[in-house]
């Protein structure tokens, strides 16, 4: 699976390390580094610390089996 | 259509009429770059409803990749090279030409000249074609087996490689955040390394020499042999073509096996120079919609720009054209054109961008918000540098233009919104980790080409059709040439 | 209809018991002025871009000796401790960020995950014993006993003298609750301070103990520490009101972000199927419980210096509620705020909090009630709620029901 961190946004909460240790971790206090393509059996502490995380830095790449769609997809906003 | 700004800096859109029904109906989309602005805008043009042909024109054979790790993680040996491709948020359905290189751009019948002699036709043209690293300013030197620039996943490979084979000594020339986290990572290695830096302090492009001092510092407790106002004055190399030896300008003659030329980056603009474009060094000159300007001043309609490669009006900057080399703006600016390249005039939106960046290197995570390049002065608000955990102030004609953390991320969010409000300079805190008392300093930016190379961000002139400042005469070529000491200077 | 109440008297309203079940209505009105003045000279925040401002505004402080205007009796600070004893979260830095540093050394991630094989075993255990019976009290037999057995292992705390624990955390969870009027004031100052010093000197009699003989405890853990690598970092008063802090925290807490997610679930039958079907969507739901109905409600703070905000200046030294649970029902940042929707993407809720002192306790409260829900929805059959709303425990800001009654048909395994 492929993922990307913000890290303008990444305030080095760390939830993502207590979520995912294999895949994120902290070098030094405060510096977050991390695996940007963790194996596939992670996908649940990955989307856990996604989840978990309170700036949402975290984004998910969508799964490669996923049908091709090119119509408007929800993305980070809420139609009304 | 309200849309929420949150202290964070992420935009929300809480209400929306549909966005389907108003878009203009092109049919061919060309994206030329495919890192990640190129990525990132070819999302947000299908999340806008485009469903035209798509084409990601890349001038490197691999799909987008993150930079930012090439210069940590990867050249410590932790992340694999190939472990840096960056997700695809959603399906693009794109034509993907990817090891091939734009080299000319034909405006009148619309098309892109590629380096196979193939032409692509486009409705819409984004520019996305970055930057790549400046060499070494001697080819010979430059060609010898020991020397590297570090710009692209191959690059990162190569000297990580040879980091790990143990070199003896390693020369870092340019003290800037490129520079400084390769020395970092070097003594991570526990790698002997001199990192010789023009001006007065490391960081000091970005950051200025007050707080250039700081770090200054913490490089030389992690043991590296910094020396500042010295420039390296010629590489030597043996009989086979193997780097041996660096002369430095303060007289020193160092026997090095690996140098790493951080003398920044320069603009991908070659492949215009025919397109009668406002494009030259500095970048491609575009409007607050990312469309772009011809070399007379107008805006086209139909061409884009977005990321490193721009240049913009940035209101932070009172009109002045604004370039930075940020990753937040490669992915922020690409949304804003993708979205203004196809939805009708009314609902383009501007390119609102605070700059921010971050580094991490010698245990410290240091990041910035806003610019801190054209202040005057700078302040400690929080922490102390003792500590390794600080926030520093920037402060232009009395008014807040930058904030630095420094190992404290979490305290720099009130700041952004001192730095969007413009709140006087030095800001009224009395936080509970603040000194006593604020004692502004001079800041201690460098006049413009005083540093090593080409600053991350700049300010680069108020207009399109305002010409290049290049310094004239022999100004010109001691500027220019980064193996030229300045020597110290009084600010 | 909801009944409207003058401005300055909608705090008060939220702390009476009688609107514990449903405080909401009441923060809509009160999110009509962003920054609220009370009657008693509090300012209460209810909008989430104020509420996220304040979080992170380093005028703002944690540090109750520090409101110079004399707060209002409620929330005067008992000055039963020594000097320097105040846990880490009652602190402002650089003492906070001292000794939260030494705390989350030990507090990794290696020590979290360690649990998961504890709790997984556990839960089940505590649902098992619900075999042959129809009806259970997800508080007294599930939600409260998981967390306190959970604190109690990481720590290395006895569990035999857990009955001790609950005599004193309860004395000291009240200090956090305005009292109900002056004389009752006098009693919980008397039973806290009895409770404090009480559960101090088993603390230290513990720490004591492992130091001569350190476990793999998280007590042993910053005893062994705080004699070597952090040595000088945490001094003994220092350790024990750690220590105090993170029991009131495992015991009080967890036990509410379980019960309130049963809750809702409950009255949300739809999202407790589609939980049923697909257990891996517990990691979204645990986030929409902690928007729609956060364990905590509001956290108290006050001022270092004037502050201006949203038309309004708020003095220095004043009294500032920061009401969270309010924040996370905005609807200027949470489109339809008031329906609980687990797929909602942009759930950055106050859940934990936010700013440097964001919920230590997060990982681990996660992870016990993402296995706490996915468990009780997997093995109760046809589980329904018995009185809607159930009864509240006492207090307005640690909110969640005293007792939940849930009948359930059969018990699969």
């Amino acid at each position: 699976m492929k993922i990307v961190v913000d890290l303008n946004r990444c305030l080095s909460y760390g939830q993502c390390v207590f979520a995912a240790p294999n895949v994120f971790r902290f070098r030094g206090e405060q510096s977050l580094e991390y695996d940007y393509n963790p194996a596939d059996e992670l996908r649940i502490q990955v989307e856990r610390a996604a989840a978990a995380c309170p700036v949402r830095a975290i984004s998910i790449g969508k799964d490669e089996h996923d049908d091709l769609d090119l119509t408007h997809r929800k993305g980070d906003y809420n139609e009304q | 259509m309200t849309i929420w700004i949150s202290l964070t800096g992420r935009e929300t859109i809480t209400s929306s009429k549909s966005v389907t029904t108003s878009f203009v109906s092109i049919d061919r989309v060309v994206i030329v770059g495919a890192s990640l602005a190129g990525l990132r805008a070819a999302e947000a043009l299908r999340d806008d409803g485009f469903t035209g042909h798509l084409t990601l024109i890349g001038n490197e054979p691999w799909e987008p990749y993150d930079r930012p790790p090439l210069s940590k993680s990867v050249l410590a040996g932790w992340l694999p090279i190939d472990h840096t491709t960056l997700p695809q948020l959603r399906d693009i359905q794109a034509e993907w030409i990817l090891g091939v290189a734009a080299v000319g751009l034909d405006r009148q019948n619309h098309q892109v000249h590629l380096a196979d002699g193939r032409l692509v036709d486009f409705d819409r043209l984004l520019i996305a074609t970055g930057t790549r690293a400046r060499p070494w300013v001697n080819q010979e030197e430059a060609a010898l087996d020991g020397v590297f620039t570090l710009r692209t996943r191959e690059d990162s490979s190569r000297l990580s490689t040879r980091l790990a084979s143990g070199p003896k000594h390693v020369l870092v020339i340019g003290g800037g955040f490129t520079g400084s986290e390769v020395a970092s990572v070097c003594r991570e290695l526990g790698l002997p390394v001199t990192l010789a830096e023009r001006g007065p302090t490391p960081l000091v492009g970005a950051l200025g020499q007050a707080a250039g001092t700081v770090f200054a510092k913490w490089q030389r407790q992690y043991g590296v042999d910094l020396r500042c106002n010295v420039t390296v004055m010629a590489l030597e190399g043996d009989t086979q073509g193997r780097l041996r030896r660096a002369r430095l300008s303060d007289g020193d003659v160092l026997e090095i096996d690996v140098a790493v030329v951080a003398l920044g980056a320069i603009r991908n603009v070659e492949w215009l120079h025919d397109a009668k474009l406002a494009a030259d060094t500095r970048g491609v000159a575009c409007d607050a919609s990312c469309r772009a300007f011809d070399e007379d001043g107008m805006v086209t309609d139909d061409i884009f720009v977005a990321g490193d490669v721009a240049r913009w009006p940035n209101p932070l900057y009172n009109g002045m054209l604004l370039s930075v080399e940020h990753w937040g703006n490669a992915v922020e600016q690409a949304k804003t054109a993708a979205h203004n390249m196809v939805c009708v005039p009314s609902e383009r939106r501007p390119h609102k961008y605070l700059p921010a960046f971050w580094s991490n290197q010698f245990g410290v995570n240091i990041k910035s918000v806003g610019l801190p390049t054209i202040a005057d002065e700078i302040v400690l608000t929080q922490g102390t540098a003792e500590e390794r955990r600080f926030v520093a102030v920037y402060g232009q004609k009395g008014r807040i233009v930058a904030a630095l953390a420094v190992n404290a991320p979490l305290l720099l969010p009130a700041y952004q919104a001192l730095i969007e409000a413009r709140a006087p300079f030095p800001p009224e805190l009395y936080a509970a980790d603040g000194p006593l008392k604020l004692r502004p300093v001079s800041a201690g930016f460098l006049p413009h080409g005083h540093t090593t190379h080409s600053p991350g961000a700049a300010s680069t002139g108020p207009g399109p059709s305002t010409p290049e400042v290049q310094p004239i005469g022999k100004d010109a070529d001691m500027l220019a040439d980064p193996r030229i000491p300045l020597g110290p200077k009084s600010l | 209809m909801t009944q409207r109440y003058p401005h300055n008297k909608l705090f008060e309203e939220i702390l009476d018991p009688a609107n514990r079940h449903n405080p909401y209505p009441l923060y809509a009105q009160l999110r009509e002025t962003p920054i609220s003045q009370q009657e008693d000279g509090t300012y209460v925040v209810s909008t989430y871009r104020e509420i996220e401002a304040l979080l992170y505004d380093p005028r703002i402080s944690s540090d109750q000796r520090k409101s110079t205007r004399g707060p209002p009796l409620k929330f005067r600070v008992r000055q039963r401790e020594p000097e320097g004893s105040l846990p880490f979260v009652f602190l402002d830095p650089p003492d906070h960020n001292r000794l939260r540093r030494v705390v989350m050394h030990q507090f990794t991630p290696e020590r979290v995950e360690g649990m998961r094989d504890y709790v997984i075993p556990l839960v089940d255990e505590l649902l098992d014993a619900q075999r042959n019976r129809s009806q259970l009290d997800i508080v007294d037999d599930f939600a409260h006993p998981l967390p306190v057995r959970v604190i109690s292992k990481m720590l290395g705390l006895p569990l035999e003298d857990r009955s001790r624990f609950e005599v004193w955390v309860s004395a000291l969870v009240r200090t956090l609750e305005p009292p109900q009027n002056v004389s009752g004031e006098a009693e919980v100052e008397q039973r806290a301070s009895q409770a404090a010093m009480q559960m101090k000197e088993y603390l230290r009699g513990l720490v004591t103990i492992r130091r001569d003989r350190p476990g793999d405890d998280l007590i042993s853990a910053l005893v062994v520490s705080t004699s070597h690598e952090d040595a000088g970092q945490m001094n003994e008063q220092e350790i024990l009101a750690s220590l105090q802090l993170l029991t009131l925290a495992g015991y009080e807490t967890t036990v509410n972000s379980i019960t309130n997610g049963v809750l809702t679930l409950l009255r949300n039958l739809d999202v407790l199927a589609r939980l049923q079907r697909n257990p891996d969507m517990v990691i979204r739901t645990v986030e929409e419980v902690l928007r729609y109905e956060p364990p905590v409600q509001y956290l108290t703070r006050t001022t270092l210096t004037d502050i201006n905000i949203a038309d309004v200046t708020i003095p220095k030294g004043a009294t500032v509620v920061l009401l969270l649970a309010s924040g996370n029902r905005d609807p200027a940042r949470f489109p339809d705020p008031d329906h609980f929707d687990p797929d909602r993407i942009d759930n950055e809720h106050f859940g934990f909090g936010r700013g440097i002192h964001y919920c230590v306790g997060a990982p681990l409260a996660r992870m016990e009630t993402h296995i706490a829900l996915n468990a009780l929805v997997r093995r109760l059959v046809n589980p329904r709620l018995v009185a809607d709303p159930p009864p509240y425990r006492e207090l307005a800001s640690l909110r969640g029901p005293q007792h939940l009654a849930v009948t359930f048909d059969s018990l699969s395994d």
